[in-house]
């Protein structure tokens, strides 16, 4: 059920441009019988690859957990060069508590960017090259949208990744790192929406926050990534 | 939660997992055509029980454990809420609204853990019948004062976090379990972050942020614990990096303990909730 492409789907302007399509938020808008066939279809043959992304250029991650080391490292990278523009070129009407609330989160990206990259050492990606003409820096809305965007993917991204760790410390490190995420996440949204910290937007009815594979993150990030990735050697499973 | 790597997953350990649930195929069909809304409410249960009929008693006791240990946490956390809803001096609008939403999702966990850990045929932890939500008289005004209130919230939630983040590595190797835990973990940290942000913006806490400073942030001293253990909070060193500075970076230590939350070990986190009468 997270088998879908959701580079084709148009997003709505005003709901932030990566939160409607939460996975199951997207199941229950949009799966219907055809989906889950094709998921029962998935189940019964092994050999079907679940991830529709063949990219086999560019920056290669890698495989095992190095591979899934260097996506994180490449997210944070991403998060980390967003909020340095945020700081650079502030929104107008920037309030000073805001920009205190930009700068901690800048300085929190930049310490898992740098953290990654040298845990990773010489297995380390290179530095990225990000594309954020999509975002109007200039706009308070925009960069906030974009914010509550990278934030709650964050946090799916890192959920989806720990299941597949083989490394209980690399796991552990993860759940440092998601957490902060998720208050990030929290605090941004009450920025747009006072009490939008917790919604139905990113919870399940049983109350859990979400979770998506690398493919799905990677190819909701492509907008804002301009390198090309190679993540078909990282783990599904 | 991906049911096609689960089944992947088993078969390589167990080439017969479909031969297994081939009886069932048809149940196995209608599971994943029930009704979109549907599905996600009864999830857990129907997975659990799709589970158990194909091994038995599959899910490991260390396992189980956990999920136990899980349900303990959230009983004891929904029931603050739940009284502290009704009792404390909460301000109607906003500050009301967050403390209900918090108090749902509690109770979703708790729904939720009890589900998971009946469907794989445990019998799920009950509550306790009495908590004492002063700790033993340390925080006497937990309820008739709303800045106790929310200290003692912030103190619960942080512990939480670092709760689900001290035991996540316990399921590593069980997929549908990980994956769920680390998504009670988030939100538990979405609710660590707007108490804190509440207690800021009631000019409780004017200087706290919605992430943790240092070590105990939170002016509550009787709470060193829930901030300290055997990695504390103030840990600046994170897989033998420091993260202080690094690479030439603008990283104070505060920010560097901001940066990373930090876990606490079961019988950390038991230790500290005894007073409550949780554990």
């Amino acid at each position: 059920m997270e088998k879908r492409n959701y580079y084709d789907e148009p997003l709505s302007e005003n709901s932030g441009f990566l939160t409607k399509s939460l996975p199951r938020r997207s199941f229950l808008q949009y799966t219907g019988a055809g989906v889950a066939a094709a998921t029962l279809v998935m189940a019964g043959c092994k050999a079907e690859a679940p991830i529709t992304i063949q990219n086999h250029d560019g920056v290669d991650l890698g495989s095992g957990d190095f591979g899934i080391l260097n996506y994180a490292y490449a997210l944070e990278q991403l998060e980390a060069a967003f909020y340095v523009q945020v700081l650079a070129t502030p929104y107008s009407g920037i309030s000073s508590k805001e920009k205190s609330y930009m700068h901690d989160i800048c300085r929190h990206e930049v310490a898992h960017r740098e953290f990654f990259k040298n845990a990773l050492g010489s297995k380390a990606i290179p530095a990225l090259e990000v594309d954020f003409s999509t975002i109007d820096f200039s706009s308070r809305d925009s960069v906030l949208a974009a914010s509550k965007g990278f934030e709650d993917l964050g946090v799916t991204a890192y959920n989806g990744a720990g299941a597949l760790l083989e490394s209980v410390d690399y796991l552990l490190l993860a759940g440092k790192i998601v957490s902060v995420e998720a208050r990030h996440a929290a605090l941004i949204r009450d920025l747009i929406q006072c009490g939008s910290f917790a919604n139905s937007e990113v919870l399940d009815q049983n109350g859990l926050d979400g979770a998506r594979t690398p493919a799905e993150v990677l190819a909701l990030a492509a907008t804002f990534i301009k390198t090309k990735i190679n993540a078909s050697n990282l783990p599904t499973t | 939660m991906n049911f096609v790597n689960i089944l992947e997953e088993i078969e390589k350990v167990d080439g017969d997992v479909y031969e297994r649930l081939s009886p069932r195929r048809k149940a196995m069909k209608n599971f994943f055509s029930m009704g979109s809304k549907v599905a996600i409410a009864a999830l857990p249960l129907a997975l659990g029980s799709m589970f158990k009929k194909a091994y038995g008693q599959a899910v490991p006791q260390n396992i189980i454990d956990v999920l136990q240990y899980a349900l303990t946490l959230e009983h004891f956390e929904y029931r603050f809420y739940e009284r502290g809803s009704m009792l404390a001096p909460i301000p109607v609008g906003a500050d009301n609204a967050a403390i209900q939403i918090i108090r749902d999702s509690e109770g979703k966990h708790v729904n939720f853990l009890k589900s998971v850990i009946s469907s794989v045929g445990a019998t799920p932890v009950a509550e306790k019948v009495v908590y004492d939500f002063t700790a033993g008289g340390t925080f006497p005004t937990v309820f008739t004062d709303y800045a106790t209130f929310l200290a003692v919230a912030q103190v619960l939630e942080d512990t939480g976090v670092r709760a689900y983040k001290g035991r996540a590595g316990e399921l590593l190797g069980q997929k549908v379990f990980l994956t769920a835990a680390l998504g009670i973990h988030a939100v538990e940290a979405r609710h660590a972050a707007k108490i804190r942000s509440m207690r800021r913006m009631n000019g409780h806490a004017p200087l706290l942020k919605s992430y943790i400073t240092g070590g105990n942030d939170s002016g509550v001293p009787a709470a060193n614990g829930n901030y300290g253990g055997s990695t504390p909070e103030g840990n600046v060193v994170q897989a033998g990096i420091t993260i202080t500075g690094i690479n030439g970076q603008t990283i104070s230590a505060n920010t560097a303990t901001e940066a990373f939350d930090e876990a606490l070990t079961a019988a950390e986190v038991l230790a500290l909730v005894a007073p409550f009468g949780v554990s």
